[in-house]
């Protein structure tokens, strides 16, 4: 009843191709993001900003990078965690070396080094796929985590190993509150997200799309495999890059490699495969997913102990969010395995229809 | 020369390991298309359960027999690992059939998640160790031969001769059995198996119990030189380089891979090492694996890849 699109003529190509084509869709989706930049800082308090929001925003930027690289161009990657690093090691090191080096301009600088590097140690894509090309991406993430834990002039000889940055400045915006953090990364978030849904229906996503729908066949219409998987690493390890500077700079401030290890990685790709492979929304979803499930077990477990009269240790609790994360993932594999993205797309069906069962 | 050599075999003996835990993840691929990654946290499992078992059978039998105790949970472990098969298949895979990799692949994930809390709630989480007699003291061997001789830890020397025995055994049930047959005939084509009568959901469940007992072999040996720890759970991911440069499919792969991993891992650290700070035997098997790849994709002895449109 409210979301038909009955009577919505498009009398232009221009209408018929925008991003949002249905109005229902784009008011909604300007609806959110007002509420998000203005809304939710009135309602929220710091602690959400801090443990959640942050987080997910950035998260959520990151998990867009690896859905371009695995779910648009379906070359699957264990090593975002390493690209993080380097977009995050990168930029610390513009802004440390370089004297009036603007903190945007840095991690954007990081980002295309991050992307440098994914273009690298994206060249065995060219030859292997699949579960081998999963395996050869661990190659980057272990050479990076060793790389910066070793290579001292990364760290600029810090004798802990860990490096701290000072608060953003943003022309003459200072980000330091929590609220400032979140209005921040929002704003890079919307940036990209835009960026992304308009670089992915247009030749260079389409490109992407056929390589990864079946690679020879898009050969055989003329695709370059090379240019194509290439273009989705850089594109992908750039926004990788670009989520973990924000990582190290706005969400820790002062960080180690441990901030950017394997389980980085891993936790990317559940966000993508929960949320939905090959669907922006699918980041937004599985961020969501991943963020807030460990911290809501985390409270309400020690709850659910006492309400049943058990003594539950902080050991036990970590143990069993471990049993309970790793279940609710296989149960979710199990019931939509194409993620929550398709869940809501299935709803979206069913509102056209709504109230009427045809 | 003593010291390459030294060397060297240190090498086969942990990539004799590495064989072992890559094994696991072979049979799985072979006969189910899903890529394990929780052989790892199986490992981990296995382990512990071995560990604590051991501990605990004396006090509840009121016995003081080391080597009865340890025959004991090891068939307990391999009962527990039977179980854990059983519930994997019951309950996570029957429901996967037929997607795709990547799909699988977070399945196991999962399935490792719960793995290691289960493990450590019932098992607990500090460090345990396993003594099932393995000898520590060092030989020389070869003294005629060079002088001074070359050292070899005889622990290692004996853990390379179980994994061996444990894959010459694997490879005559998988050739001369009835049940090998039919994995080997799952393996080739499940549907094709299935028509011809063979039950899909028992044999998965074999496999995952091979495969289990694999990582307990491996668990054991790991565990009573290194003690049986979360980090244990790691050497999986010590084991992936192996297991793409043999071939995901191949047995012979998985042994010669880990070999050849093991080799140039130790080599590379003790001769590359120093230059660049040290600790690149990690990455340096994933860059060796990964040249292997860039001339031969699918792996030293994997099936070759045919791709049509």
């Amino acid at each position: 009843m409210f979301y038909r699109e009955n009577g919505q003529f498009k009398t232009s190509y221009k209408a018929d191709q925008q991003a949002f084509a249905i109005p229902q869709d784009r008011w909604a989706i300007v609806a959110i993001v007002v509420f998000a930049f203005i809304g939710v800082p009135l309602l929220v308090d710091e602690y959400m900003f801090r443990a959640i929001l942050v987080p997910f925003l950035i998260l959520t930027l990151a998990a867009l990078g690896v859905n371009i690289l695995v779910g648009y161009c379906g070359q699957i990657t264990l090593g975002a965690g390493a690209s993080m690093a380097v977009g995050a090691y990168a930029a610390y090191n513009f802004m440390v070396r370089i004297d009036g080096m603007p903190a945007l301009a840095a991690i954007l600088l990081g980002g295309l080094m991050a992307a440098a590097a994914g273009i690298v140690f994206g060249i065995p894509s060219l030859r292997v796929r699949g579960l081998y090309l999963a395996v050869a991406t661990l190659a980057s993430q272990f050479f990076w985590d060793w790389a910066f834990l070793r290579i001292k002039w990364f760290t600029n000889n810090s004798s802990s190993g860990s490096v701290s940055v000072a608060d953003i400045n943003l022309f003459g915006w200072t980000i330091n509150s929590p609220t400032d953090k979140y209005l921040f990364c929002l704003g890079v978030l919307v940036v990209f997200s835009v960026m992304a849904k308009n670089l992915l229906r247009g030749n260079m996503g389409r490109q992407w799309m056929a390589i990864r729908d079946m690679d020879v066949a898009a050969t055989v219409i003329g695709i370059r495999p090379m240019y194509a998987k290439l273009t989705a690493f850089a594109v992908s390890s750039f926004y990788l890059g670009v989520a973990g500077a924000l990582w190290g700079f706005v969400n820790l401030g002062s960080w180690e490699p441990a901030a950017f290890s394997i389980d980085r990685s891993l936790q990317l790709l559940f966000m993508v495969i929960i949320g939905g492979l090959g669907a922006i929304s699918g980041s937004f979803f599985g961020a969501a997913f991943i963020v807030i499930l460990p911290i809501f077990l985390n409270q309400t477990l020690p709850l659910v102990g006492s309400l049943l009269g058990l003594d539950v240790s902080i050991a036990l609790v970590s143990h069993v969010e471990f049993i309970i994360f790793g279940s609710l993932i296989v149960f979710f594999l199990i019931v939509e395995p194409h993620g929550i993205a398709r869940l809501w797309a299935t709803g979206r069906e069913k509102l056209r229809l709504w109230p009427f069962p045809h | 020369m003593a010291f390459f050599l030294e060397t060297l075999l240190g090498g086969l003996m942990s990539g004799m390991l590495y064989s072992l835990v890559a094994l696991g993840f072979v049979l799985i691929f072979k006969a189910s298309g899903v890529f394990n990654f929780a052989q790892g946290a199986m490992v981990l499992f296995a382990a512990l359960a071995m560990a604590r078992f051991s501990e605990w059978i004396p006090g509840w039998l009121g016995m003081d027999n080391l080597f009865l105790a340890n025959v004991l949970a090891f068939a307990v472990a391999v009962v527990v690992m039977f179980v854990v098969a059983w519930l994997i298949e019951r309950l996570a895979l029957r429901y996967l059939v037929n997607q795709e990799g990547a799909t699988l692949l977070m399945a196991t994930l999962g399935i490792a998640y719960v793995l290691d809390g289960v493990g450590q709630t019932i098992f607990g989480s500090d460090i345990y160790k396993i003594d099932v007699g393995m000898p520590k003291e060092p030989v020389m061997m070869l003294e005629s031969v060079f002088e001074g001789g070359i050292l070899i830890n005889k622990e290692d020397f004996i853990a390379a001769l179980i994994a061996a025995l444990l894959v010459i055994s694997l490879s005559i049930f998988f050739q001369k059995t009835a049940t090998g047959r039919a994995l080997r005939a799952v393996a080739d084509d499940h549907q094709a198996a299935q028509s011809i009568g063979i039950p899909l959901d028992r044999i998965w469940v074999i496999v995952w119990c091979v495969a289990g007992i694999t990582a307990l072999v491996a668990g054991i040996i790991w565990g009573s030189k290194l003690g049986v720890q979360f980090s244990l759970s790691t050497i999986a991911l010590r084991a992936l380089p192996v297991v793409i440069l043999g071939g995901l499919t191949s047995v012979p792969g998985a042994i010669i891979g880990g070999l050849i991993i093991g080799v140039g891992e130790k080599l590379s650290e003790v001769y590359l090492g120093p230059y660049v700070g040290g600790g690149i035997e990690i990455w340096f098997a994933y860059m060796l694996a990964l040249v292997f790849l860039l001339f031969r994709p699918q792996g030293l002895f994997g099936e070759k890849i045919i791709d049509r449109v």
